[in-house]
């Protein structure tokens, strides 16, 4: 119980603290949606903002000044194919506000994408949906997400090669380890184990644990003031969906193919109608997984960002203290709930993985 | 909120290649060994507990094993009691029984004697009565035949008799 009660309590504390920072940011101007010096505190930039935040970003502010117009924060390395590999420092988009020009070629960040640019004095053709239709180079760059990808993978490697070093020198795991072991433990007897069968939950557990702890990391990291949101980004969602699609496809027996081709034990008209279903229940569930995560975590970090914004939007009916009385306890009760959806929706990836693949490799032994 | 928009490829390809090289690096340096190490672990324990378990039937058929043979020798003593006594029993009889026999031997043998002794000793007595008688007789007629008178006399009750014979 002391084990999880220290860090627990850590949490609370530092989201207390950073809750005040990453107001905030809020109450600051991102240079995009509103006017300089002016700050975030209608209806219209607050949501302008948390849309902003949502979605991946091109270098690491952590908070800006509304009034100088000033980013504190530090640029990411920008790496795009286009006709040829492109690599250069995100700091020559200024955020947005400028042309960066690279060998020749010419790019302008919109609300962080890259588009390319015929000149330095061109201008980004904004089609009646609000999105430019300039062409989009593809862009491998080192965002945000990537950043925190590579943040959680080096934690993952770091405190599991430590857990698997802490092995050799006796069988009882010590210190942080002991904490990791009950979670390694779990995710092997409480979702392969059960959903796979004994004979060949082995060789899914490198995918099944990595996933889990990957999608459970970047969610606690998402949490964090850093203002992460990888696991809400679709791009990230469809790759760990395409990952289990394809796992369990790969692993499919000849029972699993006949099921879903040529239904066993139903008439033949029956078994026509069923093929398709089938076929597109083979992309409906991973479909599903990959929504799942996506909106889970998408909607846990709005509700998080606009419960703070009561701060502002209440202030006049409530006064400064009341509206962040109201804000703070809302926004713990959430940060609460969300801290449980971290892991509920790395669980429930990681155990519909584990189903799916399952199915696939169940033997059955009656029709 | 325009999903196909905001899915970024690059984005997509950089998850997929960061995710292959963390399944292959996890899996070499963390998930086997963990999951090996885990795997011995619990056989281990599985192996301890089995053993415990086995030693712990193996003391209870020890046990059994004790008390059947205490039993057994229980009964054995029991059955060679039962046997001494019945041993001792007959011989007891059978010493009653030659004891009686000798003792009527021997009553017998005694009472043999004493017959015999009897009849030797009334064979005695007679031929010392008859003896005695004789002599007595002799005295009397002694005494009776001093004078001839007396002789007389006797020779008259004699033939006294005789002829009343």
């Amino acid at each position: 119980m002391k084990v999880f009660y220290r860090p627990f309590s850590c949490i609370v504390v530092l989201l207390l603290f950073f809750m005040s920072s990453t107001t905030y940011a809020g109450s600051a101007s991102n240079g995009e949606t509103s006017k300089e010096g002016d700050p975030v505190d209608t209806k219209e930039e607050i949501d302008a903002y948390i849309r902003h935040h949502l979605q991946d970003s091109h270098d690491f502010v952590f908070y800006t000044d509304g009034k100088t117009n000033t980013h504190y924060g530090f640029p990411l390395p920008v790496i795009l194919w286009d006709g040829g590999l492109q690599v250069f420092m995100s700091s020559k988009f200024h955020h947005g506000e400028t042309v960066a020009e690279v060998n020749g070629n010419y790019y302008k960040l919109y609300h962080s994408k890259i588009y390319k640019l015929d000149g330095p004095d061109d201008e980004l053709v904004i089609d009646e949906a609000g999105h430019p239709t300039n062409p989009r180079p593809l862009d491998f760059s080192i965002t945000k997400s990537v950043l925190g990808m590579l943040l959680a993978g080096l934690l993952m490697v770091l405190a599991f090669s430590a857990l698997a070093r802490g092995y050799k020198k006796g069988p009882i795991p010590t210190g942080f380890a002991r904490v990791l072991e009950p979670l390694v433990i779990y995710v092997r007897d409480e979702i392969a184990r059960p959903n796979i069968g004994e004979k060949k939950y082995r060789k899914y557990m490198g995918f099944l644990l990595t996933v889990f702890f990957f999608i459970w990391i970047l969610n606690l990291l998402g949490m964090t003031p850093l203002g992460f949101n990888v696991t809400g980004n679709i791009a990230v969602t469809v790759a760990l969906a395409v990952f289990t699609f394809f796992i369990v496809q790969f692993s499919g027996n000849k029972e699993y193919w006949k099921h879903i081709f040529w239904m066993p034990g139903v008439p033949v008209p029956m078994k026509i109608i069923l093929m398709p279903i089938e076929i597109l229940g083979m992309l409906t569930k991973p479909f599903s997984l990959l929504i799942r995560l996506f909106a889970n975590m998408t909607a846990g970090h709005f509700v998080v960002m606009s419960l703070i914004a009561l701060m502002i939007l209440l202030k006049a009916q409530f006064g400064a203290v009341g509206s962040t009385g109201i804000s703070l306890v809302l926004t713990l009760f959430i940060t609460l709930i969300e801290l449980l959806v971290a892991f509920l929706q790395a669980f429930i990836f990681t155990m519909l993985s584990a189903l799916f693949i399952g199915m696939a490799v169940a033997e059955h032994d009656h029709h | 909120m325009d999903l196909l928009h905001d899915f970024s490829p690059g984005l997509f390809f950089m998850q997929t290649i960061i995710l292959l090289i963390l399944i292959f690096l996890m899996r070499k340096f963390a998930w086997k060994p963990i999951l090996n190490s885990l795997n011995d672990r619990e056989e281990g324990i599985q192996g301890a507990l089995d053993a415990a378990e086995n030693a712990k039937k193996e003391l209870q058929n020890l046990q059994a094993d004790n008390e059947r043979i205490i039993k057994e020798a229980r009964a054995e003593r029991d059955s060679m009691l039962k046997e001494a006594r019945v041993l001792k029993e007959s011989m007891i009889t059978e010493a009653k029984d030659e004891a009686q026999q000798e003792a009527n031997k021997i009553v017998a043998q005694a009472q043999e004697t004493i017959e015999g002794e009897k009849k030797a000793a009334i064979a005695e007595l007679k031929q010392q009565v008859a003896a005695i008688s004789i002599e007595i007789a002799e005295k009397v007629v002694r005494k009776e035949l001093d004078n001839k008178e007396n002789q007389m006399d006797l020779v008259d009750s004699m033939l006294g008799d005789v002829t009343l014979n």
